[in-house]
């Protein structure tokens, strides 16, 4: 396993009511889990403890069977990367600048990154389609491809577990489509995932296996296929929800009278 | 736009860069009222280092050396080290509009002065109050923000803010008491900044702290980068934040302090050279750091240059900064790109 977490609680200080609650999950190399659920259940915040970014007030996370309050940062970044939802920068550095950035965790700390990481920068952002943005500014280019960057940073700083927050939040269509067959390809080369989303369908696609989060009931684990029934998906966001197959796809229509 | 200039532009800043300040530097042995023959003043500074048969008065190796060697170094070392700790600051901050001053350390200089000034009345005393005030400013700073458990780069700043009124207040006192026939304009004097009477003396212990800590920020400043890039960012790209963030504040603090006490307080250098600097070089740290050395040195030293040449009764460097860098910069605001998105 390279991330196991059991029984995963989080509260804000001073609220009874905790966030989420006995939330287990584990992670071997090249699968890829999908955690859905309505605004505000607590996926971003699930996510932010994974990643040792928050401290969850109960159970523990291991990275490769360490705690991961035990480990450096440096370690943590060697085994896992998070891409948030969205990430403004204050400078405007160029999309190679951050890009290279990826590489921090293997340098010392008088080290700046040399052949290797423009090599590898380079490969990452053609692996993405957007070599041509390499010498633009972070801060100039659109939401959608800033999430590519940021994807591409992850791919040069070369972690066993990809964490993505919404990563398909600010992608138009066919660049949703293009992303989800990037993750498929990623996997595939043993690379883990753990990915949010508001899009059932994408789950559907592309997770081996989805937790469902939803207000007031115990998180829910299983292969994807299995768990997400019409009966689970309606009780996650509250609607009524129907699943719809047709040629080997499965798309996800919430019935919410217009009347 | 592009985010980087092309190749050959690049290396033609950095030839530049690299190029002004010794020119500047020698540049400005020529000035003065004693005048000096450029093939001497090489002869004077490397007969220091060479075996050089001395074929010139006594009075002209005492100009060189001991009058115009000090403040020039001095100059550049106050312009150079404020100009970089600011680019660290606002680095550091994530603020275009944070200085090397920011923490306090300019307002607990001023009233360690002013302390030393009324009861030592002795230059290094003075030198030394003002050098451990200022430290003593950020550090109250860091105490506050450690003791309420304060954890963001917001919090620190506006408990600079806090402590530098604290100071700027302790040393509005000391100047109410002050003997206003003696006292009280020495104190004003010093606030004003002033390069005038540096001697090679004062200037030891000054090259002592900023030397190594210009090396180490150097040495550091890709990881500028990525602490630039937020606490969580830095953090996911496996950066220990508040070691590094510790580590690049207590750098640049010893540097602004060190300058401060030998120059008295000169704004501005701090806050725009970094901005000047980033138009020119661009955001990343790598190219801004050196860029920012460079750029300081040459501009207090032309300024210097200035305030000792123009008029016989010295303007304080504090005015001069000022009046002479804001059109300029105003002129280079309108024109560049800032490199903050």
């Amino acid at each position: 396993m390279i991330l196991s977490a059991t029984d995963l609680g989080f509260s804000y200080a001073g609220r009874a009511m905790p966030v989420f609650s006995g939330t287990g999950l584990d992670v071997a190399a090249g699968e890829v889990v999908c955690v859905l659920g309505p605004n505000g259940v607590g996926k971003s915040t699930l996510l932010r403890c994974l990643a040792g970014l928050a401290a969850p007030s109960a159970g523990t996370v291991r990275l490769e069977g360490q705690p991961i309050a035990s480990l450096s940062r440096a370690a943590i970044a060697r085994l896992l990367a998070l891409v948030p939802q969205s990430y403004e920068t204050v400078f405007a550095f160029s999309v190679r600048t951050v890009v290279e950035m990826g590489r921090a965790p293997h340098l010392g700390l008088l080290d700046a990154p040399g052949e290797e990481a423009a090599r590898m920068t380079r490969d990452a952002l053609a692996t993405l389609g957007i070599a041509h943005l390499i010498d633009a500014a972070y801060s100039e280019i659109s939401g959608g491809e800033r999430q590519l960057v940021q994807i591409a940073r992850v791919l040069v700083q070369a972690p066993k577990l990809m964490i993505l927050d919404e990563p398909t939040a600010h992608l138009d269509f066919a660049n949703q489509a293009r992303f989800l067959a990037l993750v498929r390809r990623l996997a595939a080369s043993g690379l883990a995932v753990i990915f949010t989303t508001h899009a059932p369908d994408h789950a559907l696609a592309l997770a081996d296996r989805t937790l469902v989060m939803s207000p007031g009931h115990p998180p829910e684990l299983g292969a994807t296929g299995e768990i997400l029934t019409e009966a689970v998906l309606s009780r996650a966001y509250g609607v009524p929800i129907r699943l719809i197959r047709a040629g080997g796809h499965v798309a996800c229509v919430a019935e919410i009278e217009t009347g | 736009m592009p985010a980087q200039t092309s190749k050959p532009k690049r290396s033609l800043a950095a030839l530049l860069l690299v190029l002004l300040p010794i020119i500047l530097f020698l540049l400005s042995f020529l000035l003065g009222r004693y005048p000096v023959e450029p093939v001497t003043v090489i002869k004077v500074i490397a007969s220091q280092f060479l075996p050089i048969a001395q074929d010139w008065p006594p009075v002209v190796g005492s100009v060189v050396l001991d009058v115009r060697l000090p403040r020039v170094l001095a100059a550049m070392v106050v312009g150079g080290g404020l100009a970089i700790a600011g680019a660290c600051y606002q680095g550091v901050f994530r603020n275009p509009l944070v200085s090397p001053f920011t923490l306090g350390v300019s307002a607990g200089a001023g009233f360690g002065a002013a302390v030393a000034i009324l009861l030592f009345g002795e230059r290094y005393a003075t030198q030394a109050c003002a050098f451990v005030f200022g430290l003593l400013a950020v550090a109250i700073c860091f105490a506050m923000n450690r003791f309420f458990r304060l954890n963001s780069t917001i919090a620190l700043v506006l408990g600079g803010v806090i402590v530098g009124s604290l100071f700027t207040a302790l040393l509005s006192l000391l100047k109410y008491v002050a003997d206003p026939n003696s006292k009280l304009p020495v104190i004003e004097f010093w606030l004003l900044g002033s390069l005038s009477s540096v001697s090679t003396a004062d200037l030891v212990p000054v090259l002592v702290v900023t030397i190594p800590c210009v090396a180490a920020l150097l040495a550091l400043r890709w990881r500028l980068n990525l602490l630039a890039m937020g606490d969580e960012q830095a953090r996911i790209m496996g950066v220990e934040v508040a070691r590094l963030r510790l580590a690049m504040i207590l750098l640049s603090t010893l540097i602004a302090a060190s300058a401060v006490s030998i120059s008295g307080i000169i704004g501005w250098v701090g806050l725009v050279i970094p901005h000047f600097a980033r138009i020119l070089v661009g955001p990343d740290f790598r190219r801004l750091l050196p860029a920012t050395l460079s750029l300081g040195a040459c501009y207090l030293l032309v300024i210097d240059d200035v305030a000792r040449t123009v008029t016989a009764a010295e303007v304080p460097l504090g005015i001069l900064t000022a009046l002479i860098g804001a059109p300029v910069f105003m002129l280079l605001l309108g024109r560049g790109r800032l490199g903050w998105a």
